[in-house]
């Protein structure tokens, strides 16, 4: 489903500030994996699934989602195969806009935008109850701008609209950690739900290892801009988070000093 | 300081409000739309002036030389919008670049800095001479408000259709537009060529309507069309949530700013300070939001909840 080689990407190469934050990176998903990603701060977790998204071009590799070759597309055009989920609530919806007109611009995801209505009467109906399911309260708000939302409702929405078309693959960036910890709960336990009934392909940062271990069927861990460790299956099932650790300070060469992969 | 005096100037005012008006819906797409504040408006507004009253001059068609223009208005902002998108130089700066071309490029149409036009060798859709004892389908008055009329319909129902919708997310959040398969470069020089494009066609009313095109006729247009926009947004936004009644009250804004501005010129304030006094009240308007947030914000118990 997703295959990507050999990426490399710096940052203000040249400069001081020169960042190597992706260094040979090669990952393969099948279809329906639920892969976990875990790894230190600048472990290039999130710069992967940027680099997937086509935020930027990659300076060496490429990427392939199903049988496209997306590594020269533009992030708008890569967005016909994705969803995207961001860590900030702010960054996946249109806050002066309403519940109704985010999600028909979501619906639209990978079509042609022409001139007829950007909402049909139609659209209205399913979308009501898209939310009703999600039961936060949102059916009834639909025109409510989403600028008004709590940062648990934006992500639990934005969780919608990257689904709302059938995305080829999720993309979760720590899409909970900007939230308090029972809203997170609620918000993955959705995440779980709709990537189980929808049978999708989703790649999850999380700096939560108890939460890497228990959702999906595959993990890996990050360091330095490539994969140090990929396992699933079974194998996964049976992780505890002190095998994770272990693992972290044998490849990083026992200096593991991220505080908050350890409080969490 | 006789009040028939200023009874008198009334009508013109309106009538000049109503042309700005549109104008000032040109710059509501961009400033409030968009999120850009475009600069290109104080060239392209006479450019539009130009190019009709050069095109009248050589005998065509009113209605022709309308299209025209509003065409001549769409390419000065197809040419920041790349500046801004190809180019990747920042909006405000493309505008100016623009702006400042465009004053050449005005020159060159025109051949000099001011070309007349006179109502009695031509046929003119507005003047001001169709203000007062004219069929009232003539009347300049009831010509614009039509205009205006037809071109809220007509933005209504564009900024509802999927590429407007598309246009409005470009502006709101364009990491959400672009996540979502929006194509945002585009939707920017798209939302920038429509808006010059009505600046443009509000410059061929004007110029139409004062009787002549000069090169210095769109100098501070942006400040009006904000004014105009801030304006309307003051008076109405209590009652007003209609996306066709918001363009509506941007154009009633306007109205109301040359109602003021003939008021104080009646009132005997020296005229050369009425753009200073312009851009003072803009500023104040624009820059109320952040003096509220900082200076008279109460705080919560609790702080912040909207995480």
């Amino acid at each position: 489903m997703l295959k990507i080689q050999n990426l490399h990407k710096t940052f203000n190469p040249g400069t001081q500030t020169e960042k190597k934050a992706l260094n040979g990176l090669s990952l393969t998903l099948n279809e329906g994996d639920f892969c976990t990603v875990i790894g230190g701060n600048g472990a290039g977790k999130s710069t992967m699934l940027n680099a997937i998204a086509g935020v930027w071009p990659v300076d060496v590799g490429s990427i392939s989602i199903g049988d496209t070759d997306v590594t020269k597309l533009s992030e708008y055009q890569r967005a016909t195969y994705l969803g995207r989920v961001f860590q900030d609530p702010m960054t996946g919806t249109a806050a002066n806009m309403s519940i109704l007109d985010n999600m028909a611009v979501a619906a639209r995801r990978g079509k042609k935008r022409g001139l007829s209505w950007g909402v049909t009467a139609k659209e209205k109906e399913l979308y009501q109850d898209l939310l009703r399911k999600i039961d936060l309260g949102l059916e009834d708000r639909l025109t409510s701008k989403v600028g008004l939302l709590s940062g648990g409702q934006r992500q639990a929405l934005t969780l919608l609209m990257a689904t709302i078309q059938k995305p080829q693959l999720l993309l979760l960036d720590e899409h909970t950690a900007a939230l308090d910890p029972k809203t997170a709960k609620k918000v993955l336990t959705l995440t779980d739900e709709i990537i189980k009934e929808n049978h999708l392909t989703a790649l999850m940062i999380t700096h939560n290892m108890k939460d890497a271990i228990a959702y999906g069927n595959r993990l890996i861990m990050m360091n330095d801009g490539h994969i140090i460790y990929d396992v699933c299956g079974d194998a996964k099932k049976n992780l505890k988070v002190s095998d994770l650790l272990a693992k972290f300070g044998e490849a990083s060469g026992g200096e593991f000093a991220n505080d908050r992969m350890m409080l969490s | 300081m006789n009040i028939v005096t200023l009874l008198n100037a009334m009508p013109g005012a309106f009538a000049q409000g109503l042309i700005w008006g549109i104008m000032a819906i040109g710059v509501y797409i961009t400033f409030r739309i968009l999120d850009i504040a475009d600069l290109t408006v104080d060239g392209s507004l006479c450019t539009g002036g130009a190019v009709c009253i050069m095109l009248l001059q050589s005998g065509h068609n009113v209605w022709f030389s309308l299209l025209i223009a509003f065409l001549a208005g769409m390419v000065t902002g197809l040419v920041t919008g790349m500046f801004h998108t190809f180019l990747g130089i920042a909006p405000i700066l493309a505008g100016i670049l623009t702006q400042l071309s465009l004053y050449s490029v005005n020159l060159k149409i025109m051949g000099k800095s001011n070309q007349a036009i006179n109502v009695d060798k031509y046929h003119l859709l507005v003047s001001l001479r169709y203000i007062k004892n004219v069929a009232f389908y003539k009347n300049t008055l009831v010509v614009v408000a039509i205009f205006l009329i037809v071109i809220i319909g007509l933005l209504y129902w564009f900024f509802g259709t999927e590429l407007g919708t598309g246009i409005r997310a470009t502006g709101c959040n364009g990491n959400m537009a672009r996540a979502q398969g929006i194509n945002t470069d585009f939707n920017k020089v798209l939302g920038l060529m429509i808006s010059n494009g009505l600046v443009a066609l509000s410059g061929a009313l004007l110029a139409q309507y004062q009787g002549f095109a000069d090169i210095n006729m769109g100098r501070g247009a942006i400040v009006i069309g904000l004014a105009a926009v801030i304006i309307g947004e003051a008076v109405f936004r209590k009652i007003f949530h209609n996306f066709a009644l918001i363009l509506l009250s941007v154009g009633i804004g306007s109205i109301i700013y040359y109602i003021v501005y003939q008021v104080i010129i009646w009132l005997g304030l020296d005229t050369d300070l009425l753009k200073l006094l312009s851009a003072l009240v803009v500023a104040f308007f624009l820059g109320l939001p952040h003096l509220k947030a900082k200076y008279f914000t109460k705080v919560k118990n609790g702080g912040a909840t909207n995480a």
